[in-house]
């Protein structure tokens, strides 16, 4: 099977998706002709389906998400893209108060079918408003899915089921997930929302790892397999709804979990894991341990970012001290 | 809309408002609420020219808008009692009412927090329903928020069919537009953004309808969004409890003196309307009103577990 990008499936998937939908719009900063999105996500886009569908946006984050808000309730589905994490703070009322609530308070009778796309992640040196990792920010509000994509398979097929979902869906890109490689078949398939993937299977230690930090702990279990230590890496992939089944199964059958994220350690996914875990499955649990970013805003210097973002190295010793 | 039947609309939202504040007075409402009362030519003139397919969207203070466009009154009073019958199925309450089938897109507590939604379904209008419109209304205080900068410009360089109707009633709350903007005019504003922007009476209903219809037919031309600002003033404080004791008397009774309501009434008195005939419609209403309120006191409470329910589309 061919080998694409993340990128690359990711803009298949909004391609497709157009192609296969007319009311799917976007709407975002320099996503058109002259710039193709800051990471080239909408890249062709405009040219093939016209300025109508691809709209350049002012640099307005509120007004961006308030429109697909708007257009979603009636009757378009538009896939909106903040440029860069960070910067849904910019639009955190239309996100938080409008997109997911909106359905509840008219008691059912309108739906927001609208993405919102936005890149997350550390490793760049684009310093602190550029880079943190704030998913965990929208799983406390009800209302909204989260999903966040490690590879290119599961991007493609994440984001169109996105599209075709009829509630507001907040997509979380990691930077440095776009450039990863993966098999992904030509023909049409969707990745469900709420179903966890069993990234490698193991019999010792349970990793639930999101985003960028499945790839490190892929490398990381491969590297541990030579000291004779099976690890299972879970990818939740769909951070709300969570696929607590797969998660607990997993936990049960290895009796030790270490949960990984780059996004700081207070707050974070982790917490909400350990909770379903700790309810449901805490009699088969030995040993539950967290390993996420440090308790900071990404600094600039490269010697500190690379230090606040769980690394392969950290994650071996973590795993040991668990372990052995 | 025949001027007849906007003297009716506007009396629906008086009327309803003095029953909704008697009882709330009485316990028997919960929350608080944000009454319209003297704003109703707005509503009415505005909504006037719009069809049942256009959009509108609202605000916390949005019975004027509902009942302009259309919404039922048993049902907006079963909502404001926290009833299952009502609109929202008792989720919303005063500040959230929606009427999907109306293109009433909701209420919206968060002030200006409708305007780009506004400019969205304005979006949706131009890209698959040529023919209607969005009419997005709002207050003085709305104005300050960075949502009307940011959606005004998007509509205006998109060309969207989206009326902008500011509603000035000179308090954002408590505070005096003079403390909080240096120009008095709103409409000012649209300049900005190179759309029309227009100040009218707002307690003269057919002064904001001949505005809004010029606004309207632009819009539906695809000559883009207009800026309605109409000056008017709350009768009530901000909310249920208020006093509004910030207010100057002799400004309140300047504005009383000028209700919008009673002008029209005048109005249509000396055009030969007959006043048994006014009288007919204004029983016509209290009837209504008295309906619905016995529809909200004779409909069932939600199920606590209601409140579960909605939260997600689920297929």
């Amino acid at each position: 099977m061919r080998e694409i990008t993340v990128v690359e499936a990711l803009n298949e998937a909004l391609r497709e998706e157009m192609r296969r939908d007319e009311n799917v719009v976007l709407l975002g900063e320099d996503i058109g002709k002259y710039w193709q999105g800051a990471f080239k996500v909408t890249k062709g886009l405009e040219e093939e389906f016209g300025s109508d569908r691809v709209r350049d946006t002012p640099i307005s984050e509120n007004a961006i998400v308030g429109c697909a808000v708007g257009a979603a309730m009636t009757g378009l589905r538009p896939v909106a893209e903040i440029m860069f994490g960070d910067l849904v703070a910019l639009a955190m009322d239309q996100i938080c108060n409008q997109a997911a609530k909106l359905r509840y308070m008219s008691g059912g009778q309108v739906r927001v079918p609208m993405v919102l796309r936005t890149p997350f992640g550390a490793g760049g040196s684009y310093a602190s408003h550029h880079s943190q990792s704030l998913e965990a920010w929208f799983i406390h509000v009800p209302g909204l899915k989260v999903v966040q994509p490690s590879n290119a398979y599961d991007a493609k097929g994440l984001l169109k089921a996105s599209i075709r979902d009829d509630n507001p869906v907040v997509f979380c890109e990691h930077k440095f997930v776009y450039g990863l490689k993966g098999t992904v078949p030509e023909e049409d398939y969707v990745v469900p929302l709420g179903e966890a993937r069993v990234a490698r299977e193991g019999e010792d230690i349970t990793i639930v790892a999101t985003s960028l930090m499945v790839e490190r702990a892929l490398r990381a279990a491969a590297a541990l397999e030579e000291d004779g230590i099976s690890c299972e890496i879970v990818d939740p992939r769909t951070l709300r709804p969570l696929d607590e089944e797969t998660l607990c199964a997993s936990a049960k059958k290895t009796g030790k979990v270490l949960i990984i994220h780059e996004a700081c350690d207070t707050g974070g996914i982790s917490g909400e894991i350990t909770k379903t875990l700790v309810r449901r499955v805490f009699y088969y649990l030995d040993a539950i341990e967290i390993l996420a970013g440090k308790d900071a805003p990404i600094p600039f210097a490269p010697v500190m970012e690379k230090w606040v973002a769980p690394d392969e190295e950290r994650i071996k010793k973590a795993v040991k001290e668990i372990v052995v | 809309m025949e001027d007849i039947e906007m003297y009716k609309k506007m009396l629906e939202i008086r009327m309803f408002e003095e029953k909704v504040y008697d009882l709330f007075a009485q316990n028997l409402i919960p929350g608080t609420m944000h009454l319209y009362m003297g704003q109703e030519a707005v509503a009415v003139g505005v909504c006037a020219a719009l069809t049942p397919n256009d959009f509108i969207t609202s605000t916390h203070r949005g019975h004027g808008h509902c009942i302009a466009k259309g919404a039922s009154l048993k049902k907006m009073m079963a909502e404001i009692f926290g009833k299952k019958t009502g609109y929202c199925k008792g989720k919303g309450g005063s500040m959230h009412i929606t009427d999907k089938n109306i293109g009433m897109l909701g209420a919206n507590a968060v002030v200006g927090g409708a305007i780009p939604i506004a400019v969205g379904a304005g979006l949706s209008c131009k890209l698959k329903y040529p023919e209607r419109v969005t009419a997005c209304f709002f207050g003085d205080g709305a104005s300050n928020q960075g949502t009307f900068h940011e959606g005004i410009n998007m509509a205006s360089v998109w060309d969207l069919p989206v009326i902008f109707v500011c509603e000035n009633n000179l308090y954002a709350m408590g505070t005096r537009q003079s403390l909080v903007m240096n120009i008095q005019d709103i409409s000012q504003r649209a300049a900005g953004y190179k759309i029309p922007g227009v100040t009218v009476d707002g307690n003269d209903v057919m002064a904001v309808h001949e505005e809004a219809q010029r606004a309207v037919a632009r819009a539906r031309n695809g000559e883009g969004p207009t800026l309605l600002e109409c000056k008017t003033y709350r009768h009530k404080g901000h909310s249920r409890f208020d006093p509004a004791k910030y207010r100057p008397p002799e400004e309140v009774a300047e504005w009383m003196a000028r209700d919008p309501i009673e002008s029209f009434r005048d109005k249509l008195l000396d055009k030969g309307i007959p006043e048994e005939f006014l009288h007919k419609i204004e029983s016509t209403v209290e009837a209504e009103i008295d309906e619905a309120v016995k529809f909200a006191e004779e409909s069932p409470l939600p199920e606590p577990e209601d409140a579960l329910k909605d939260v997600w589309v689920i297929e």
